[in-house]
């Protein structure tokens, strides 16, 4: 099948240009200015963008095991809504995903339901229990790209070690959360102004850092591939710099809330500002943007969290840390950083783009000829509104409800095929 | 213009200007004559239905919101629940929602989890009173430390005012450092590091002072804060005989302050920890009238939220 997307601007090395794609079957065959070949199908995307779809190498899908918050089919359509065509999928569902047959359902069900690619990251330890070591060798051989205990952080360093020598033996990235627990504490938020204004119990940055400080000193002595998951301080980039600045394989990945959000936004107790990290204050809010103006960060990830509503509509203290990130992660940075002229229109596709796939080695990233036709049609000049009642995901725990947002995702593509379009 | 109190919600004093607290302690004023009366009851809120909703234990603080609410013939109902039944059954909302169907009119809520007033008003649409949650907030109790002061000294502004203890845990000290600031009182805050919340000097306008000494300079009221016990074991401080020989209220520390300052203590106290027995119970102490004017000015909250709508 032949399809066209005709009066497009096409996002081609860093740049949009006016010119018409050609697909065929699963890859893009022909870019030019005019085609005039007959296709079975033809996109009008008039004032849209094509852009190549985005990557998002940190999502939770909650299946198997948290299947109320959402599953890999509701988690892959709301992927596509946001314009990503390849998300991984973090190990820490119920049962942890930490063994081979883990690994195999999560491709199968992602095969059967899936709107987007799915990629698997395995556990680090067994249960992420930051006891023993998983079986990640095994796991890689089923096709994982990397290991983590995301949302745990192993506290013991001698088995953290152990892991990244032991990872790096098979070649297998270690992504961390970097958090050390006794310092975290009970903490809420962000230990700063607004927890000594709220009471809420505060997490010092220190938690962040010093894990961070830790796991780069043992990377290097392990000779591991080191990802740090979520950053989201000033101090915390400085020691990625230092780390990149003597040629250690360290990478790093920022959310999108971290770079438009703060603590203040935690002042009237909503549950949907509550995360992990915690949103932190403005000089560190600025130090990521700057950061990934730079390109010290390599790339942008949702850390898509979903929790159902009942779990969110509660007590702050007793609430649990996360929100969704799929539907909203490049309006979101569009609407508040490109069209501020605080980062470029590039920068934020590339960090959606061809860089988490270098990040991870994953398929795609960029409009080629030749290339899956991996895509999303973007118009940058209409809006979009995020209600429960349009957003896919089943959960609806976003920071951002009911608010409008610059540009709307049109359509995405995954190797040609259609799946997402606005209605 | 008068103040309008009607159905206001009481999170914290942030929402209450000069006027509107000034206003209070003037009702809490005529509360107090009441209270001092033998029939201590008037009939003003007779019809409505006050409801105590206490998530996190308090007896002292419950019983002055009841007898309050008593005191004005509202009727009262009282929800007691430990945090950890709340969390293992029924949430804070569905709660709320039963309660409601009963015919609540305003509800008074103590409850460790900061921001769970406001989730209480979500929930209802009535009006509530923050009774305490977490470290956050208590602003009745401000309300009542300002109402002693105004009481003895007439106006709290350029006064000094020194609060020592465990400054972190406390709400009440929040509460005050926003309430005092807009009565024009200088408020120093002392304590260990510690139990020194971060930024204080840029989130409050206060003065923060680790020695006893310095911070009781010349103060005009001096008020002391429980020093609990739990603080020892997560490591904040190494003993409370170490704690009192630093921090404690003594005739000998207080010859700081002015000669006649007031002493204050929101209680419980720990006699012989953050205060000396020859201070808590001297001549400028004020810890048990404190009491009653807490009773006097929770009367004045609930007359003034929701007396407006009633139809006399």
């Amino acid at each position: 099948m032949k399809t066209i997307i005709r009066n497009a601007s096409i996002y081609l090395d860093g740049k949009l240009e006016k010119k018409e794609l050609m697909i065929d079957g699963k890859r893009i065959v022909q870019i030019a200015n005019k085609i005039f070949d007959e296709a079975d199908q033809n996109i009008d995307a008039a004032g849209a963008c094509v852009f190549p779809g985005f990557i998002d190498i940190h999502a939770h899908l909650r299946d198997p095991g948290h299947t109320y918050k959402e599953d890999i089919r509701s988690g892959t359509q709301s992927a596509a809504k946001g314009g990503f065509t390849l998300v991984c999928a973090m190990p820490n569902t119920d049962p942890v995903t930490d063994n081979i047959a883990s690994v195999e359902y999560i491709q199968l069900r992602a095969k059967e339901h899936g709107s987007v690619r799915v990629y698997v990251i395995g556990a680090l330890t067994k249960h992420s229990l930051g006891e023993e070591i998983s079986e990640m060798a095994t796991m890689k051989s089923g096709g994982i790209v990397a290991v983590s205990d995301d949302g745990k952080c192993v506290q013991n360093a001698r088995l953290m070690l152990s892991c990244l020598r032991y990872a790096s033996n098979f070649d297998i990235p270690v992504i961390i959360h970097p958090e050390d627990y006794a310092l975290a504490g009970k903490g809420q938020i962000n230990s700063g102004k607004v927890s000594t204004r709220t009471g809420l119990s505060g997490i010092t940055p220190l938690a962040e850092e010093l894990v961070i400080a830790r796991d780069i000193m043992l990377a290097e002595s392990a000779g591991a591939r080191l990802h740090i998951a979520h950053i989201s301080t000033a101090r915390a980039l400085q020691l990625v710099q230092q780390a990149k600045e003597r040629g250690l394989p360290v990478t790093c990945e920022v959310t999108p809330h971290h770079l438009v959000l703060t603590d203040e936004a935690c002042m009237n107790f909503d549950t949907n500002t509550k995360m992990k990290p915690p949103l932190r204050c403005e000089s560190d809010r600025l130090a990521c943007v700057q950061a990934l103006r730079d390109g010290l960060i390599d790339c942008i990830a949702t850390d898509h969290a979903p929790h159902a509503d009942f779990e969110k509509e509660r007590e702050f203290d007793h609430a649990p840390f996360g929100i969704i990130g799929f539907e909203t992660a490049f309006g979101i940075l569009y609407d508040r950083l490109v069209k501020t002229k605080a980062i470029e229109l590039s920068t934020l596709v590339d960090n959606l783009t061809k860089k988490p796939a270098r990040v991870l080695n994953l398929p795609g990233g960029e409009i080629k000829i030749g290339a899956k036709a991996d895509l999303t049609i973007i118009d940058l000049n209409a809006s979009t509104t995020y209600t429960k009642e349009n957003i896919l995901s089943k959960s609806k725990n976003t920071p951002w409800l009911d608010q409008t947002i610059a540009s709307k995702v049109m359509y995405t593509l995954k190797s040609g095929i259609i799946t997402y379009k606005d209605k | 213009m008068k103040p309008q109190f009607s159905g206001r919600n009481v999170f914290d004093l942030d929402d209450y200007s000069r006027e509107d607290i000034l206003y209070i302690l003037e009702a809490a004023k005529r509360m107090k004559e009441i209270n001092m009366r033998e029939y201590k009851k008037i009939p003003t809120l007779k019809g409505k239905t006050i409801c105590t909703l206490f998530v996190e234990n308090s007896t002292r603080t419950r019983m002055s919101f009841e007898l309050a609410a008593n005191r004005l013939s509202a009727d009262v109902v009282s929800f007691q629940a430990s945090i950890s039944a709340l969390q293992k059954g029924e949430s804070l909302q569905d709660t709320v929602y039963t309660l409601n169907a009963m015919g609540i009119d305003l509800y008074c809520i103590r409850h460790n989890s900061p921001g769970s007033p406001q989730l209480v008003h979500k929930y209802s649409g009535k009006p509530v009173i923050n009774g305490g949650d977490g470290r956050h907030a208590h602003p009745t109790q401000a309300l009542l430390d300002i109402y002693s002061i105004w009481e003895k000294k007439g106006d709290l502004n350029g006064l000094k005012v020194t609060i020592v203890g465990d400054i972190l845990h406390s709400r009440v000290v929040r509460s005050n450092l926003i309430g005092m600031a807009k009565l024009g009182a200088k408020v120093t805050v002392c304590g260990p590091k510690t139990l020194m919340p971060s930024s204080m000097e840029s989130v409050y306008d206060c003065r923060v002072e680790y020695d006893l000494a310095h911070a009781l300079h010349d103060a005009d009221v001096v008020m002391g804060l429980r020093m609990q016990f739990e603080r020892m074991s997560e490591g904040l401080f190494p003993s409370l005989e170490e704690y009192s020989k630093h921090y404690v209220l003594s005739s000998q520390t207080l010859k700081y302050a002015k000669p006649d300052a007031l002493i204050m203590h929101p209680g419980p106290m720990n006699r012989g920890v953050e205060i000396l027995p020859e201070i808590a119970d001297g001549a400028h102490s004020i810890i048990v009238e404190q009491v009653a004017n807490g009773v006097a000015v929770r009367m004045a909250l609930m007359f003034l939220i929701l007396s407006g709508s009633a139809k006399v």
